[in-house]
């Protein structure tokens, strides 16, 4: 995640540096071997042909990353991993934001509506997933069936029918209080001067969310979005509870798909090998997106 | 990456403290199965008797599978005793990571275990783990259904009779469907039940050099076959439904047959969890045009690691647990019916057992007439009868399994997916240095 970084160095601190280098060297050097080390590992294990059970590992050039490469799940994989990122973001900054809006307001109960609102940050990713598993999903004792046998609906099996739209509504709702919780922190911030004087010029509640609001929020919509991308490109919990990756490979993204051939076929130069990638997936993202998005910092 | 990290820093932790006690604690991994569950209830009693402490991990099948073998491969030495199945002990035995079983005390009857279990956890002639329980799979059926349509079920039964019996039997208005059969897919799920069918369709996994056969004419047959049968006669949902799924259904009186595992029998025939317990018949598993290779052989069985400091104490604790008395034990306390079964010949011996299970000899049969050697129509280069033993087997089955259970729910055809398999499985050898 280095490309977060933002250079704002100029002439001055290039002058001081000589004096600042001996001072930054300890925690400097601590990071590097905390980084370098795991990586220089990775990459010495994607090199060899390693699986647990038949030792010893053997050097194997680059047949690792031909394998990966040429693995037909790969671009399916590297489909849901996006996926499980675009689509959780979408709806938890829509929906927090929505939220914060409507809870920013006063009315009666609303420490308690705002303390419901954040509850379900605090489950744990595997509970909440195991709750929405066994309680909304499921086809025969699940709320979400009886809700539709009640309409005269077949229950829907989530889980083998629509399994991507499924894990992303329990990330969903694991992340939309974090949203809301910084977006309602913001909208507390707001002058409120601004909105009465809006109000005062006769614009709508339209026009004024989308000139007056909207503006505010856009910077910490830019920390949210960073926060939770990186969050999201690591989503992993909610898929071993629920689908394990499946069917077939429907909902199997990058993590799971190091896991499984690490830990489910004990394939541990394959894994390196996709976790190397899954850094150049992480950083092409953090490079693309995350670099926009600090811009309006 | 993590994983193995944290296995050797607790492994770390686990030595420093161990040797600070006496050496008579032996650390036990073990599988969240009934019969295990019920040998960590008696070892209180083995712990009075001995003085020796036991330190327990029960863990899920998948888990402990993951636990065990990054903790061996790692020399983790977390473990005194660990449980292990058929697939591990002959390949971690080659690897020299078990201390082998040479020699038993006297009264320890060893040449009582069955011969195809001892022989299966053997590498060149020598026991590297002892079978505490042995199961092969059978066909269970409904004799009240058989006897309503006026079918009779065959001791040797075949595919495509099943497949008739399903059709006949298929009652989904009164909510019985003509058969339950493993959909979950996973190299232990669905694929040790399709790596039998495929057997007995004439098929193989591997060509004698390597190459996949599943996608060969008979592994397309037999596949399709699976696939129609499922789908026409299963019950809704079929490619979630594992072993566990699979016995409830039954015990719940929604199936006509299902073929799974002879430890199910036990299960099947206790009124307490068991809806059709006095409605049930046992056969053997389908053949079709090949009469071999058509039940499997699994053993969970118990394991000392080359790097257990208890090596001789772990082996005192391994002879109580799997010896006579013990299971003579069981079944005086816990009933007959739930004794592990498939071990030795002395069970099958005991008058007691016989007249409290009915399925006792057809699971002998199956468990005899299971060998890992030989069992295909066509030549193999592997050992194993539904998988290959060899370490590659996980992630091309698992594969495999996937694929199929696509074909299952409709997304791919047939065809497509074990032309997709095989050319993963060709990747993986090719990689492994299996194929030149």
């Amino acid at each position: 995640m280095s490309a977060t970084v933002v250079n704002h160095s100029g002439a001055r601190s290039q002058k001081r540096g000589m004096k600042v280098w001996p001072l930054l060297l300890p925690s400097v050097s601590v990071l590097l071997v905390w980084m370098i080390v795991p990586l220089v590992m990775t990459i010495w294990y994607s090199l060899q042909n390693y699986n647990l059970q038949s030792p010893p590992a053997q050097f194997g050039g680059l047949s690792n990353f031909e394998y990966l490469f040429t693995d037909p799940d790969i671009p399916i994989v590297v489909w849901n991993t996006l996926l499980l990122v675009f689509g959780p973001l979408l709806i938890t900054v829509c929906l927090g934001m929505a939220f914060a809006v409507l809870y920013d307001g006063p009315f009666p109960g609303r420490g308690i509506a705002r303390l419901l609102v954040i509850t379900p940050f605090f489950v744990m990713p595997t509970v909440a997933a195991l709750v929405w598993k066994n309680l909304f999903f499921h086809p025969v004792w699940g709320l979400l069936a009886w809700v539709e046998k009640l309409f005269g609906m077949q229950p829907i099996d989530w889980f083998s029918s629509h399994p991507m739209v499924a894990v992303i509504i329990i990330v969903s709702w694991i992340w939309t209080p974090f949203a809301t919780l910084i977006l309602l922190t913001a909208m507390q911030s707001l002058d409120r001067e601004q909105i009465e004087a809006a109000r005062l010029d006769g614009a709508k509640a339209v026009s004024r969310f989308i000139h007056v609001v909207f503006p505010h929020l856009k910077r910490p919509i830019s920390v949210l979005v960073m926060l939770e991308t990186i969050f999201f490109l690591s989503t992993y919990a909610e898929i071993y509870v629920t689908t394990m990756g499946g069917p077939g490979t429907a909902t199997t993204n990058m993590p799971f798909y190091i896991f499984s051939r690490a830990l489910q076929g004990f394939d541990v130069g394959l894994a390196s090998a996709a976790g190397l990638f899954a850094i150049l997936i992480a950083n092409v993202v953090a490079y693309f997106f995350i670099k926009r998005m600090s811009e309006h910092l | 990456m993590m994983k193995m990290t944290l296995a050797t820093v607790s492994a770390a932790i686990a030595l420093a403290f161990g040797s600070a006690h006496a050496a008579t604690t032996l650390t036990i991994a073990t599988v969240n199965n009934p019969d295990m569950v019920v040998m960590q209830k008696y070892s209180a009693q083995y712990e009075k008797e001995t003085g020796v402490q036991l330190k327990w991990l029960v863990l899920d099948e998948n888990t402990l599978r993951q636990r065990v073998t990054t903790d061996i491969a790692t020399k983790g030495g977390q473990f005194d005793i660990i449980t292990i199945g058929l697939y591990e002990t002959p390949i971690w035995g080659k690897q020299g990571w078990l201390q082998p079983f040479d020699k038993f005390s006297p009264k320890y009857d060893a040449d009582d275990i069955l011969p195809s279990v001892r022989e299966a956890l053997s590498y060149k002639g020598k026991m590297y783990s002892v079978p505490f329980y042995a199961e092969s799979s059978m066909t269970f059926y409904r004799k009240d259904l058989f006897e309503a349509a006026g079918l009779k079920m065959p001791d040797n039964p075949t595919w495509t009779q099943i497949g008739e019996f399903a059709k006949k039997l298929d009652n989904k208005a009164a909510g019985v469907h003509g058969i339950c059969i493993r959909g979950l897919p996973g190299w232990g799920e669905n694929m040790a039940l399709l790596g039998l069918v495929g057997n007995v369709f004439g098929g193989t996994q591997f060509n004698m050099d390597w190459t996949s056969a599943v996608n060969s004419k008979a592994w397309n047959n037999a596949i399709s076959f699976y696939v129609d049968l499922a789908n026409k006669y299963g019950p809704p949902g079929v490619v979630g439904n594992g072993f566990n799924e699979n016995l409830n259904l039954l015990a719940e009186g929604k199936c006509a047959m299902w073929n799974d595992a002879t430890v199910a029998a036990g299960l099947l025939f206790d009124p307490k969890r068991s809806k059709v317990s006095d409605k049930l018949g046992f056969a053997q598993n389908p053949v079709e045009t090949w009469n071999k290779g058509g039940s499997w052989l699994w053993a969970w069985s118990l394991g000392i690691p080359a790097s257990s400091k208890n090596g001789d104490e772990a082996r005192k604790f391994i002879e109580w647990a799997t010896s006579k008395e013990y299971i003579n034990m069981i079944g005086e306390k816990e009933g007959w019916v739930t004794i592990p079964p498939g071990t030795r010949k002395s069970t099958y011996e005991n008058p007691n057992y016989l007249k409290a299970a009915p399925f006792a000899l057809p699971t002998l049969k199956a468990i005899q007439g299971a060998t890992l050697v030989d069992n295909t129509a066509v030549p193999k280069p592997y050992v194993g009868i539904n998988f290959a033993i060899i370490p590659e087997m996980q992630a091309i089955n698992n594969y495999l399994g996937q694929q199929i259970a696509g074909a299952l729910t409709g997304k791919s055809t047939v065809k497509a997916a074990l032309d997709a398999s095989a050319a993963n499985s060709d990747k993986i050898m090719k990689k492994a240095g299996y194929i030149k």
